[in-house]
């Protein structure tokens, strides 16, 4: 599969008057064209900042200070603001967890959409936009678009009001969509109609997908490759199907084991001890160690690279663990 | 692999990240949120400086002032500022800048007394409105608006002519017509954290009404009256300047700073510093208190920057 | 022992306001030593349910009974002594516990407010023991709430509501907000005193995975209905009714190989609860809706173990 998107060695440090937050730390991801991937991890892992640094969204005292983003050829890093804006809404789009704050109350959803397109493509008019606008909106499932066209946020249910921030998003058709939480304040059943929209699109438009969440049930129904993150680094990378079957490092079996599933029988929950660690004083050795149930000396003093394993499901790409266990599987990976 | 699982290091380890949690979150206390101000905002602290120096001369007027405020000497009426009269002498041959200490412990008084009667009636009655409702709520707001409304000056100056020029009514008069923006200011906090779930978890330990006004929603409230506080003293001291001004304010031989103004006023033009000392001297005082409020308010309190 | 509840109303309204339809002829019972959860999307009503049962807010009409006594008829002090015996958890560890207040005056207020102990020595001891019970360590006594972590802040809320040593506990969605490795902490913390002090939880959430988890029975609520109640097990190894099928079916299962494509999804948004549909509150988003179901309101009718109200299921 080619690929859309290539971050390596992303490394966003944040300097406050505290001290420094390394809150992406030498983080590498690859898009391939038309999949969705899953950036998957809990609050604080550095996966929200990750998508901020490939939207150059990040504000003072957060830098990026090492690494490159490369969509297609070009290293955005080296975009000026005008070419990032160029690209952001048009090339790359975003949603966000909340579109109550993501939409702006005092404009209509339809103008809010068709601002869109317009500060993108200046020479579509007004009626064009709103044609289009219609369109998307039919596009993402929105009953009556015309009546909804001059709906006010507040007016529109949470399921809504999602449906016309992806509208938003992929009116310009990006190439690239990034999901920071999207269905995380939903309902359930919405919730579902939302990610079942989202594999439409992506499948239609020939649009790829970066799926934020900490929600082991999202990326499983959902993604084709995920990324599991901790501390600002990238602890197991695999195809999903792969990383359900053969998890390897411990912090996503530990995580598999501690989320009750709907579908299982009643065991007692598994709980890794201990506390995320704060990103001002991070262990010397590997991140996860002081909550890892198979920490030896080694992992206290050295950090661990991420080692290429052996897959168990068939065709279904590299399979990368960041782990002492698994150093003598194989391939260190090139950071 | 030898598998020397360091028991030791994992439990320090993980209690150590439970401490820095809590050296590093930022401090929620206000003392410590005032010496951040402190610290990083210099307008305030060069202005909690002076209000402070404001505070010594009038608490040691008697060592600080050079001359004695009341004495006269009509050898030397409105004499200019000289080495021995700082800021020259006004109209009956007394030394300005002795008057001008002297009259901060009326500025300063006549600043915090009826701020903080105002600031006490107003927190109650905003606090029982936001609380209770209904009734009491429609009953104190509806007061309010009215004291709201009512220009507050006048309304001062009939107090002031009802009861008589003496320091306890300007105090009374200042109470009187400024609680009501203290009223709303606290009912509406009341009435946002009302709804917050500590409120509701003592409500379901059975803790009576009166006690979860005083023990939850008033300390919460804490950090917008401090700022309030800060804010409403420069308009009692101006206040009492115009009363002064009108004639009903401090009366002779009190040197308030409104007083020497009026009597200046004369001679603005010929010997200006006789009303324009008094005068700097409230200017100066008060931009030290809002700039201050405007400090203690970035630090504490940032949900009240509207 | 049975502690019953017969609820209705809990309406908002004002003079000519409209109304919003909180619950609505709410009739459930919860056994002494369950755990029985209310499950539902927002707007169903089950905070709503789990606030009348502690008389937090007062129904429109109906009451609650508490191991045989009617509360709502109680007078403020006798109020206040059955308050000692039902507490509650909530959502927000953020909101929860009072900013101002220290971790011992946070857990020593129902103490306090009861005169529980006579000496302040008294109370302290018990705090630091049921800090322990909960997981923090003694030493942090006298720290503020920000000085905390979310895990921590909701351990500091649950060692207040045992303080009183209650019977019932009321849990309105305790580990919603909380980072997925913490919420099992919190869930087998949950559990492990349940056991120990014998209590009975009324789990509020709409986390279909947790529920099925950690309660014996379940009751699905939709748009202040109650759509179907029976054993946790049953319900979701056999769901009957439409609501149930589609609410379980939505839930993204953290396994690919249980993938479906082409699942039934269910359409249309969640209507609002101050217009709600005439008929079966449901029937607007039910696929196999039919005419009755646009008139009529389907009753509470027990079948077996199980209790549901749709007019479509004959026998279970």
């Amino acid at each position: 599969m080619e690929e859309l998107l290539r971050v390596n060695n992303l490394k966003t440090h944040f300097f406050t008057k505290k001290g420094v937050v390394p809150a992406v730390d030498g983080v590498s991801i690859s898009v391939p064209k038309s999949s969705i991937i899953g950036l998957v991890g809990e609050s604080g892992c550095g996966k929200s900042m990750t998508a901020m640094s490939i939207m150059q969204l990040i504000q003072k005292p957060g830098k990026i200070i090492e690494g490159s983003i490369e969509l297609e050829e070009d290293n955005l890093l080296t975009y000026s603001k005008d070419e990032m804006r160029n690209i952001r809404g048009n090339k790359i789009s975003m949603i966000f967890q909340e579109p109550m704050t993501a939409l702006n109350p005092v404009y209509t959803a339809g103008k809010q959409v068709r601002e869109a397109i317009t500060i993108h493509h200046s020479d579509v008019s007004k009626e064009e936009a709103k044609q289009k606008v219609l369109d998307i909106f039919r596009a993402v499932g929105i009953p009556e678009p015309e009546r909804r066209y001059n709906s006010y946020p507040h007016q529109l249910s949470g399921g809504l009001r999602q449906r016309v921030m992806i509208g938003m998003a992929m009116v310009c058709n990006p190439k690239l969509m990034i999901a920071d939480e999207p269905t995380t304040a939903l309902d359930v059943t919405i919730e579902a109609q939302i990610l079942s929209l989202m594999k439409d699109l992506q499948k239609e438009r020939n649009t790829s997908i970066l799926m934020i969440t900490h929600n082991l049930g999202v990326v499983a129904e959902v993604c084709d490759y995920i990324y599991v993150m901790y501390a600002g680094k990238v602890m197991e990378q695999a195809n999903t199907f792969e990383l359900f079957k053969n998890t390897c490092h411990p912090y996503t079996y530990g995580l598999l084991k501690s989320i009750p599933k709907i579908t299982a029988e009643k065991q007692r929950l598994y709980n890794i001890k201990g506390v995320v660690p704060n990103l001002m004083r991070l262990p010397k050795g590997c991140r996860f160690c002081p909550r890892c149930d198979n920490a030896v000396k080694r992992c206290f003093e050295e950090e661990p690279s991420l080692y290429k394993i052996k897959s168990v499901v068939e065709n279904s790409g590299e399979h990368y663990v960041r782990c002492f266990m698994h150093e003598d599987s194989g391939v260190k990976y090139d950071e | 692999m030898e598998d020397i699982k360091n028991i030791n290091t994992l439990e320090e380890l993980r209690k150590e990240y439970e401490d820095t949690e809590a050296e590093i979150a930022d401090s929620d206390n206000i003392w410590d949120k005032v010496k951040n101000m402190i610290k990083s905002n210099k307008l305030a602290a060069v202005s909690l400086v002076v209000i402070l120096l404001f505070c010594f001369c009038a608490i040691f007027a008697p060592f600080v002032a050079p001359h004695d405020p009341t004495l006269q000497n009509y050898d030397n009426v409105r004499a200019k500022p000289s080495s021995e009269y700082l800021l020259g002498t006004d109209e009956l041959g007394r030394d300005v800048l002795s008057r001008i200490i002297y009259g901060s412990r009326i500025s300063l008084v006549i600043g915090l007394v009826p701020t903080t009667i105002s600031m006490v009636l107003g927190t109650i009655l905003g606090l029982i409105a936001g609380f209770l409702g209904k009734k009491a709520d429609f009953v104190i707001m509806r007061l309010a608006d009215i004291m709201l409304a009512f220009p507050s000056l006048l309304l001062a100056m009939v107090v002031m002519y009802t009861l008589g020029a003496t320091l306890v009514n300007i105090f009374i008069a200042l109470s009187v017509v400024s609680w009501a923006g203290t009223a709303r200011i606290v009912r509406s906090q009341t009435l946002s954290l009302k709804e917050k779930e500590f409120v509701e978890a003592a409500r379901s330990i059975g803790v009576k009404d009166y006690v979860i006004m005083i023990r939850h929603i008033l300390p919460n409230c804490l950090p917008s009256l401090i700022v309030l506080f800060t804010m409403e003293i420069p308009g009692s001291i101006l206040s009492e300047s115009s009363l002064s001004f009108l004639g009903i304010g401090a009366q002779p031989p009190a040197s308030s700073w409104g007083l020497m103004v009026v009597n200046g006023k004369q001679w603005l033009f010929s010997e200006p510093w006789v009303a324009i000392s008094p005068g700097v001297a409230i200017l100066i005082l008060v931009l030290a208190f809002n700039f201050l409020g405007d400090g203690l308010r970035d630090a504490i309190d940032p949900y009240m920057k509207e | 022992m049975v502690k019953e509840f017969e609820i209705s109303g809990g309406n908002f309204f004002g003079k000519n306001k409209p109304k919003v339809h909180a619950t609505s002829n709410v009739n459930i019972s919860v056994m002494d030593g369950e755990t029985f959860a209310l499950v539902g999307e927002s707007g169903c009503g089950k905070s709503t349910l789990g606030r009348l049962m502690l008389r937090l807010i007062e129904p429109t009409s109906g009451y609650v009974e508490f191991e045989g006594v009617n509360i709502n008829e109680l007078k403020d002090e006798e109020m206040r002594e059955i308050r000692k015996k039902m507490q509650i958890i909530f959502q927000d560890p953020y909101a929860s516990i009072n900013p101002r207040m220290d971790v011992y005056n946070i857990i020593a207020e129902p103490l306090v407010t009861h005169k529980i102990y006579e000496s302040k020595e008294q109370t302290k001891e018990k705090v630091k023991e049921l800090m322990a019970k909960v997981g923090i360590r003694p030493e942090f006594i006298n720290r503020y709430p920000h000085q905390f972590s979310g895990g921590q802040r909701q351990r500091i809320g649950i060692a207040r509501a045992l303080a009183l040593q209650p019977k019932l506990i009321i849990c309105d969605e305790p580990v919603s907000a909380l980072d997925v490795s913490i919420q099992s902490q919190i869930l087998n913390l949950l559990h492990d005193l349940q056991e120990e002090f014998k209590l009975t939880y009324l789990f509020i959430s709409h986390d279909l995975s947790v529920v099925r988890y950690i309660s014996n029975r379940v009751c699905v609520m939709f748009l202040g209905k109650v759509c179907e109640v029976g054993d946790t097990e049953e319900l979701f190894g056999n769901p009957l009714h439409p609501y149930t099928k589609f609410l379980i079916d939505a839930v993204p299962k953290p396994d690919p190989f249980l993938r479906k494509e082409n699942k039934q999804l269910l359409q249309g948004e969640i209507p609002s609860p101050v217009n709600p549909p005439k008929g079966c509150r449901f029937h607007t988003r039910c696929p196999y809706r039919e005419d009755i179901c646009k008139e009529l309101e389907p009753e509470l009718k027990k079948m077996k173990s199980r209790q549901i109200a749709c007019h479509l299921v004959k026998n279970v």
